[in-house]
């Protein structure tokens, strides 16, 4: 089997975020890899352990995990976590043109290097802490034509059928789904508990391979993505005023009664 | 005129209020075509600002999730010449979205809170700190509203009505629906459209009981954090936050909740927002209008007797 984990860099989500003209300023804060990829990661690598004669990823199990992320150069730091983790490999698309790229530059982006990677299953987060979408594994399964099982909740896979079921979890409910591979699959924080790298997973990371890929290595021509060709425009982002300091009070024995007259002034009750 | 494509919600022949949401703001930019895949809903459309009901049929669309309903109002975007198409910001309405903006070749913007005339929308962005205007500007603007950031308005005449068959590509029909369990309705508001909503978290124990009292006795939704959905004690539907649902309601009480970025994620563009937690360092106070700093247990049922002691 041969899965691919797209992961992205985002924003440490605890810093404090601004815009840098119409775009994310993310020079000034900390990077990490987007939580929810954690997830996607930690799936793939359970399903390989479940399907591996020696119940471990690695090479020796006939199955292989390749990360996948566009992003600057500094989110090597990133696919390094990843591949700390488990992944084997990586590919990173990186080029000056992909600066400011919408949710379908980045799909398109994407979908052309799974196109070329003969995979039966693309794992990715729910959302990017960043851009907040959840769109881009809806927008992948399109692009590519596979089965689209997203807002997985639980998923089994039987390799020997190439067949993949997921409790996909909406607002709507649960719905049970299944496929037959290929298909793009996106999880939720629910599925599983992300491993930390171990001590000998960071060192065996520092062995395996970012294959780097520009724009012109996927014949992608730059017209088609980066901030010029997004066909949404940011035309203006002010800063709201600041929520004033709010009214703290000890409870001894008062406070529900002194909240309720506090919602009575406010006049929302 | 310019004609505008709303995704109908709902399940039961309960059509959702975010639907009026949808028509409201479509009804400033021309011609509203409310889509509807569930004909039991079609009744209960009257009651909003809709000029044209399509009712579409053909095929099971609660057999395969998203794509076949993307796929669909694809062809309706060019049968009815629309400009722009609405869809509530849900988890499956980003993801038509996403689908429908690389099949038409359009432009998407997701969780506005406002879109005028001339399709300009507003998002509010890093916890509500900074407003973003934007538009589409190449093909039918995509667009997800949230829930409850408008005032619904009123219909003003009985739409026409008319059928709608697609035709459905097998890629569509590539992942099934094998079993559902539609999330359960109880007696209480729909998160995202309360005006207020209580959230207990991991301080409730898992004694939700004083969390729904004090949201019984205001009309208002319960929700939880992740803490709590993850321990059992709230249904996953309710969880708010990051990977759970967006709220914006006038008033959000957090009981019992440390407010960790991922559930703030979900609840800080609130209007008014209470906490209450032992903690007098927990960092749902740094965005507190008003916090008590003291037991939910205690403080809950106090609050609850003195509202019941106003009416
Ligand atoms: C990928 C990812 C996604 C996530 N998504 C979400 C999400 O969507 N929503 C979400 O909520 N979280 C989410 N989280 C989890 C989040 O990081 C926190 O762990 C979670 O919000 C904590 O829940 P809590 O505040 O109830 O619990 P805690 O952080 O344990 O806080 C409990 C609070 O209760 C107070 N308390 C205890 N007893 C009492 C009492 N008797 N009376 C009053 N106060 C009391 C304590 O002082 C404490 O402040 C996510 C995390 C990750 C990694
Ligand atoms: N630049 C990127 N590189 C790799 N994967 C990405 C990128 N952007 C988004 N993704 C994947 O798509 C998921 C949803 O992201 P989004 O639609 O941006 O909220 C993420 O969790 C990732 O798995």
């Amino acid at each position: 089997m041969r899965i691919a984990v797209c992961v992205k860099q985002v924003p440490d989500s605890w810093a404090e975020k601004k815009m840098n003209g119409q775009v994310l300023d993310r020079a000034g804060v900390d990077a990490v890899l987007n939580d929810l990829d954690e997830y996607a990661i930690e799936q793939a690598l359970q399903i390989v352990e479940a399907n591996s004669p020696t119940k471990e990823a690695g090479p020796e199990s006939g199955h292989t995990i390749t990360l996948i992320s566009m992003g600057p150069d500094r989110a090597n730091e990133a696919i390094r976590k990843g591949l700390s983790m488990g992944a084997d490999e990586a590919i990173h698309v990186v080029d000056d043109g992909l600066a400011g790229s919408d949710a379908l530059a980045t799909s398109l982006v994407l979908a052309n290097v799974i196109k070329s990677g003969n995979f039966d299953l693309v794992f990715c987060g729910t959302e990017s802490t960043d851009a907040r979408m959840s769109v881009v594994p809806a927008m992948l399964a399109q692009r590519l034509g596979w089965a689209q099982l997203t807002f997985a909740a639980s998923v089994a896979v039987d390799v020997g059928l190439s067949e993949v079921k997921i409790a996909r979890a909406t607002e709507v409910g649960i719905e049970n789904m299944s496929a037959k591979f290929p298909a793009v699959i996106s999880v939720n924080e629910k599925i599983n508990e992300p491993r930390y790298p171990s001590f000998k997973g960071i060192m065996a990371a520092k062995k395996k391979s970012i294959q780097a890929k520009s724009l012109s290595d996927l014949g992608i021509t730059p017209s088609e993505v980066g901030g010029k060709a997004a066909w949404s425009n940011v035309k203006d982002a002010l800063l709201r005023p600041a929520r004033g300091a709010g009214i703290k009070v000890e409870d001894s024995g008062d406070g529900g009664s002194k909240l309720v007259d506090f919602l009575a002034e406010k006049r929302v009750i | 005129m310019k004609s505008v494509l709303i995704l109908v919600d709902g399940a039961n022949g309960q059509v959702a209020k975010s639907t009026g949401e949808l028509a409201t703001f479509a009804k400033r930019i021309g011609e509203v075509i409310a889509v509807v895949f569930d004909p039991s809903l079609v009744a209960g459309l009257g009651a909003y600002a809709i000029d044209k009901v399509v009712v579409v049929g053909g095929f099971d669309a609660t057999k395969f999730s998203p794509a076949p309903i993307a796929e669909s109002l694809a062809q309706l975007i060019t049968t009815k010449s629309a400009s722009a198409v609405l869809i509530t910001s849900s988890a499956r309405g980003k993801e038509i979205a996403g689908r429908l903006a690389v099949i038409s070749g359009s432009g998407i913007i997701t969780d506005a809170i406002d879109v005028d005339a001339d399709l300009i929308t507003t998002q509010s962005v890093f916890g509500g700190s900074t407003s973003v205007h934007a538009n589409v500007s190449h093909g039918t603007a995509i667009i997800t509203l949230r829930s409850n950031a408008v005032e619904v308005i009123a219909a003003s005449a009985t739409p026409t009505q008319e059928d709608f068959t697609p035709t459905i590509s097998d890629m569509a029909k590539l992942a099934t629906v094998t079993s559902s369990q539609p999330a359960a309705k109880g007696g209480r508001p729909e998160l995202t459209e309360a005006s207020i909503v209580v959230s207990g978290g991991r301080g409730t124990n898992g004694d939700f009981k004083p969390v729904e009292a004090f949201a019984d006795s205001l009309g208002a939704a319960v929700g939880a954090s992740r803490a709590a959905t993850d321990a059992g004690w709230y249904p996953h539907t309710h969880q708010v936050g990051q990977t759970g649902k967006t709220v914006s309601p006038q008033l959000y009480v957090a009981c019992g909740i440390s407010g960790a970025i991922q559930h703030r994620a979900g609840m800080q563009t609130s209007k008014l927002i209470v906490a209450i937690n032992k903690d007098p360092e927990a960092p749902i106070f740094e965005l507190a209008d008003y916090g008590v700093v003291g037991d939910l247990f205690n403080v809950l049922p106090a609050a609850t007797a003195a509202i019941a002691a106003k009416k």
